[in-house]
């Protein structure tokens, strides 16, 4: 389990009532650890970014033991309490750090007031855009306006006019009138992103937020700031107008472009998928995602895309499939190229047949620049799980090792390929002997596909549920967002019934279900023995990585990542 | 007897049948214009048949009257669905609707309607037969229209045909002795002993040259006519078919044609009725009571004098029709106490007076 | 506990025992009926008055300016109970046309008639009053396809209502007439 380490926690009065509380967080941190209705309405604060406290949203009224100023004792009541000092005029929360015996107060007439207030003056001159803004359903200042707004306006002058769908980079849109200067976006640029390119100009009720002259809002972080603006003046251009967030259906997900494994959010309706927007995970992403990452839904919506099972090229049923399949490996000299793309779940499937027929299984490594932050250098979401699961002893090449020599010595009748193009793996299909028999498991057409005797077409990682092991072995679950294309089981299925077909055992006729199959896991590997499947928590589950404390993993230090540098033996 | 004499008279009846069928299919329409103005709606005013409703105004201005209803009602009838319930006994069900029509069809036989003058000079009336006993004639054979009812309700084995058949079989009998005693007074007045007219219908009519029998025996015409009500199954005395309650009564499993027979044979009940009161009570074709018909002996004559009675005929439907539209249904046992203990006794006592008064007034005469 | 009142019901006279004056009034009175004027709306030559704010099919509207006032923000969408109402939001892209700063319009928008109840929820919640519930309350069809009404069906049977708002030509002088710099 991962242990959120309080080691001290203080005692604070909040409207009346005690609580505990981690000692040294800010007022809106302890509010939300005492429970929702206290939560405090702030635009500006964001656990990860600096305090700056230029909305005002959060005030609320605290108060202090009071203290004599000689003797450095406490005041008491006649009750014995502690004398209250109560601050004249209500402070931020999120700049106030609570402290023992602290007082708080957050839903006094007054604080009332000083929201409505704050609400105000920010629709002063924010524009009549609700019908056309695209953070609908998901703004804050909806939300609080809601709340605190007076419903008719007092402003009798005229709104400001300002920049409008202005373009900020390539995937951000801006919108000057909607801003309401909470400066995240400029804080999450210079502190998160370290690409300092956004800033306010002018002053006052002027004020503008910008790219710096000659800079644009370009990095791979970039929609991020779309995530965490609290209205709609920056938005992504490419999920512009296409649908209402509140029309959409919201899965936990994974995001499968490298080993930081982000937890990410899918956002869909009826079966498509619109955006991908990270998740709070403290100890895998913080709350940002890579621009890259969520791109990933498209790749899947391709022509390309294999729809149906087949043999010699022939669409076939499943049962067709998986019977030729077993005819392949029953025949023996089986080899096997994994993917360190496939769930645990495959992983540890796919290592039953590998004993079962006695194959060889080799992988690939898939190797990117790393930059330091949420992009590792293993593009690949779950090379940990293939260790676990025992297909591999080493790290992955970059090219097939053994195996390679072995196809093309012919010594290999039937080869078990998992998302791989052979192509690109240096094996020349045309010199393939006519002899070798691929059995691949993929999702789109390439030559490897149109070499393959038996085709699985795999699922995307939306379209099924299973879990992956991420750079700092921690495991975590990921949901099905949207439905496979039709007649099309996940990987488990096929390979389950693969299985059951070598043992000659009835086809289950039902999916195989993860509290099943998970228990079948943990008794079967030694890592994952104390997990069952409904109960992998939310934020993931850390798993011991003792026993590959002295594997060189490729990935250099990122976002939450440090690597335990292994003096290679000599 | 030479061939023609065959021929003719069927012919004479396959006319009177095709009148009076054309009668009862207008009444229908004529029952839902009225009940329709009654209830301050327009009645049916869209049939349109193919090329007569294409006449420019006139077309028009038949189409809005309705008149040509009863085309699609009859079409709608013979081209419906014919559905033989499971449950049915069979033979009774399939003969239950030709003994209920059969009788009404059959009673217009004796039915005088207009006068003429033959070769003799003697007149004679318009009949198709004209019989000694016409009246004897009707009450036995409309008697018989209970079969039909009663068989219907057999045959359907289902609750509410029986109840219904039940209560009118019960009803109509009831109601038969005190039409029949009711009218005896009239050809008491009508026909002296030992004339030639007897109980035919002819001689009643002849004896309202003066003033009408409704003058002279309003209680034996009250009494008359609300037993004729009760013949014809007719509201204030629906019992055998109160929707609300009886669903369909005794025809409630039958559809289509047989349905339509029932219909028929109700509407073809209520012109006997209309027309035995106006041939009893309201001068047959005399003009008016009291005074002397305007219309010149020969052809015309005979048209107008026709025409006038097919006129209070038309006036009687009416009034049928009014009635049903203006009164509420009467409870059962009502309808018995009615019939039995209120007109049985009224109809035996007005009798015992007219025997008296018609002695009296002979024996002033003599 | 309420006051019983006793009525008093006056024994019947020998004539209205008979009930033959009630007869002839209960005639008479059905009689009178038959000359008035009848009450039948003969539909469909002659149409029914229609009243204010009569909730007939929702229509798409365009103001006194002839432009489209929808700018699929999907509220109708997502308020309709039958969810008969399906829209595609898209941008209008063209930077010189009058409306580019409205920036949204549907480039799709069914209602499938087959499932409108005539709630007027859309109406009661479009913030840009765009949709009306209209007059015309007789639809048919012969397939289902056809009773599904797309965007040039619904602007062709909402034409144009009066509007006192202006909305977006106040946006777009705002946007003229402010001084660039300062």
């Amino acid at each position: 389990m991962l242990e959120i380490k309080v080691t001290d926690t203080v005692t604070i009065n909040v409207d009346g009532e005690l609580a505990q509380v981690p000692k040294g967080v800010n007022v809106i941190e302890a509010m939300r650890v005492v429970g929702k209705e206290k939560e405090i309405p702030h635009y500006c604060y964001h656990p990860k970014l600096s305090v700056v406290g230029n909305c005002r949203m959060c005030l609320v009224e605290v108060g202090n033991p009071m203290r004599d100023r000689q003797t450095g004792e406490a005041i008491l009541e006649e009750n014995g309490e502690p004398k209250i000092g109560w601050a004249p005029k209500p402070v931020i929360g999120c700049a106030t750090n609570v402290s023992e015996g602290m007082h708080v107060r957050t839903n006094t007439p007054n604080l009332i007031d000083c929201r409505n207030g704050v609400t105000e003056f920010l629709l002063i001159n924010h524009p009549l855009d609700c019908p056309i803004c695209d953070q609908a359903g998901e703004c804050r200042l909806q939300e609080f306006s809601a709340e605190h707004g007076r419903g008719y306006s007092r402003f009798k002058e005229e709104k400001n006019v300002k920049p409008k769908r202005t373009r900020l980079g390539p995937r951000v849109t801006l919108d000057d009138e909607r801003c309401i200067l909470c400066s995240r976006c400029v804080r999450f640029s210079q502190e998160v992103a370290k690409d300092d390119v956004l800033g306010f100009v002018d002053r006052g009720t002027y004020s503008t937020l910008t790219c710096y002259p000659g800079k644009e809002l370009s990095n791979n972080y970039s929609l991020n700031t779309v995530d965490i603006c609290p209205v709609g003046a920056l938005t992504s251009t490419d999920f512009r107008f296409k649908m209402r967030v509140w029309f959409l259906k919201r899965t936990h997900s994974i995001c499968t472009e490298s080993s930081v494994g982000a937890n990410t959010e899918i956002w869909s309706r009826e079966g498509k998928i619109y955006r991908i927007t990270p998740r709070r995970n403290d100890a895998v992403n913080d709350t940002w995602m890579t621009d890259s990452g969520r791109g990933l839904f498209k790749e899947f919506e391709s022509e390309d895309r294999l729809t149906s099972y087949s043999v010699d090229q022939v669409a076939k049923s499943l049962d067709d499939a998986v019977v030729a399949t077993r005819a392949l490996l029953k025949a023996g000299s089986v080899g096997v190229i994994g993917s360190a793309h496939s769930s645990v779940e495959e992983q540890y499937l796919l290592q039953k047949i590998i004993k079962q027929t006695d194959a060889t299984c080799e992988m690939v490594q898939h190797i990117g620049e790393g930059d330091g932050l949420l992009l590792s250098e293993d593009r690949t979401p779950n090379l940990r799980g293939a260790f676990i699961n025992g297909l591999i002893k080493q790290l992955p090449e970059r090219e097939l090792g053994q195996l390679k020599a072995s196809i093309e010595g012919g010594s290999i009748k039937t080869l078990l390929v998992f998302n791989q193009d052979l192509e690109q793996l240096g094996i020349d299909l045309g010199k393939l002997k006519e002899s070798i028999q691929v059995i691949y498991f993929g999702n789109s057409k390439n030559t490897t596909s149109e070499r393959a005797k038996v085709i699985f077409p795999s699922l995307s990682v939306f379209e099924k549920e299973g879990t992956f092991v991420n750079q700092n072995f921690i495991l975590q679950k990921f949901k099905q967002a949207v439905l496979p294309p039709v007649g099309l089981m996940s990987e488990c299925g096929v390979l389950k019934a693969i299985l059951h077909e070598l043992n000659n055992e009835a086809p289950e006729t039902a999916m195989p279900f993860m509290d099943e199959l998970w228990s079948e896991i943990s008794e079967n590997v030694e890592i994952l023995k104390s997990v069952k499947w409904s109960a992998i928590p939310e934020e993931g589950f850390a798993l011991e990585d003792a026993s590959f404390a002295s594997m060189n993993f490729v990935e250099t230090q990122n976002l939450k990542y440090k690597p335990n540098l292994v003096s290679k033996t000599v | 007897m030479n061939f023609l004499d065959y021929i003719i008279p069927i012919f004479y009846a396959l006319g009177m049948v095709s009148v009076f069928m054309t009668l009862c299919a207008y009444s229908v329409l004529a029952e839902r214009k009225v009940c329709s103005l009654i209830q301050r709606r327009v009645g049916p005013n869209r049939a349109k048949i193919p090329i007569v409703g294409h006449i420019p105004i006139l077309g028009k201005i038949l189409t809005r009257l309705g008149i040509f209803h009863p085309a699609a009602d009859g079409l709608k009838f013979l081209f419906k669905e014919e559905i033989t319930p499971q449950h049915v006994r069979i033979g009774y069900y399939y003969l239950a609707p030709i003994v209920a029509l059969a009788p009404a069809l059959t009673t217009m036989v004796v039915l005088p309607f207009g006068r003429y003058i033959d070769v003799n000079g003697m007149v004679q009336p318009i009949a198709l037969a004209n019989i000694d006993v016409g009246i004897l004639f009707i009450l036995a054979v409309s008697s018989l229209g209970v079969y039909g009812i009663v068989l219907a309700g057999w045959a359907s084995n289902s609750k509410y045909p029986f109840l219904g058949a039940i209560r009118s079989t019960a009803q109509m009998i009831s109601y038969e002795l005190a039409m029949g005693l009711s009218i005896l007074p009239v050809f008491l007045w009508a026909a002296s002993p030992g004339s030639d007219y007897g109980l035919s219908l002819f001689g009643v009519v002849q004896a309202q040259q003066g003033l009408w029998l409704i003058i002279w025996q309003p209680i034996s015409a009250l009494i008359f006519l609300v037993a004729i009500f009760a013949e014809t199954n007719r509201l204030p005395f629906d019992m055998a078919e109160s929707e609300t309650d009886l669903v369909g009564g005794f025809h409630t499993e039958y559809g289509a044609f047989k349905f339509g027979m029932f219909f028929v044979a109700e509407y073809a009940h209520i012109i006997m009725g209309s027309a035995l009161f106006v041939l009893l009570f309201l001068g047959g074709w005399h003009f008016l009571p009291g005074v002397a018909d305007p219309w010149p002996d020969g052809l015309f004559g005979i048209l107008c004098s026709t025409s006038w009675f097919l006129l209070k005929i038309f006036f009687m439907i009416f009034f049928f029709i009014w009635m049903r539209w203006s009164m509420p249904r009467f409870r059962y046992d009502h309808v018995m106490h009615l019939g039995w203990k209120i007109l049985l006794p009224l109809a035996v006592a007005n009798f015992v007076f007219y025997i008296f008064l018609i002695a009296f007034i002979d024996n002033l005469t003599y | 506990m309420a006051k019983t009142k006793v009525l008093e019901r006056k024994p019947l006279t020998f004539s209205e025992k008979t009930y033959i004056p009630q007869i002839a009034s209960g005639l008479a009175a059905t009689f009178v009926n038959m000359f008035k004027k009848s009450v039948t709306l003969e539909y469909p030559e002659v149409r029914p008055v229609i009243p204010e704010n009569y909730r007939g099919v929702p229509t798409l509207v365009k103001d006194p300016k002839g432009r489209v006032k929808c700018v699929s923000c999907q509220l109708c969408e997502f308020v309709c109970p039958p969810k008969a109402i399906r829209i595609k939001p898209s941008e209008i892209v063209d930077e010189e046309s009058d409306r580019a700063h409205i920036e949204k319009e549907p480039a799709a928008f069914d209602i499938n008639m087959l499932r409108c109840i005539y709630c007027g929820l859309c109406q009661e919640v479009c913030p840009e009053e765009a949709i009306f519930l209209q007059d015309s309350f007789s639809l048919s069809g012969y397939t289902r396809e056809e009773m599904v009404f797309g965007k040039e069906k619904l602007l062709k049977l909402g034409g144009t209502l009066p509007d006192n708002h202006f909305k977006w030509d106040k946006k777009k002088s705002a946007e003229e007439n402010t001084e660039k710099d300062h």
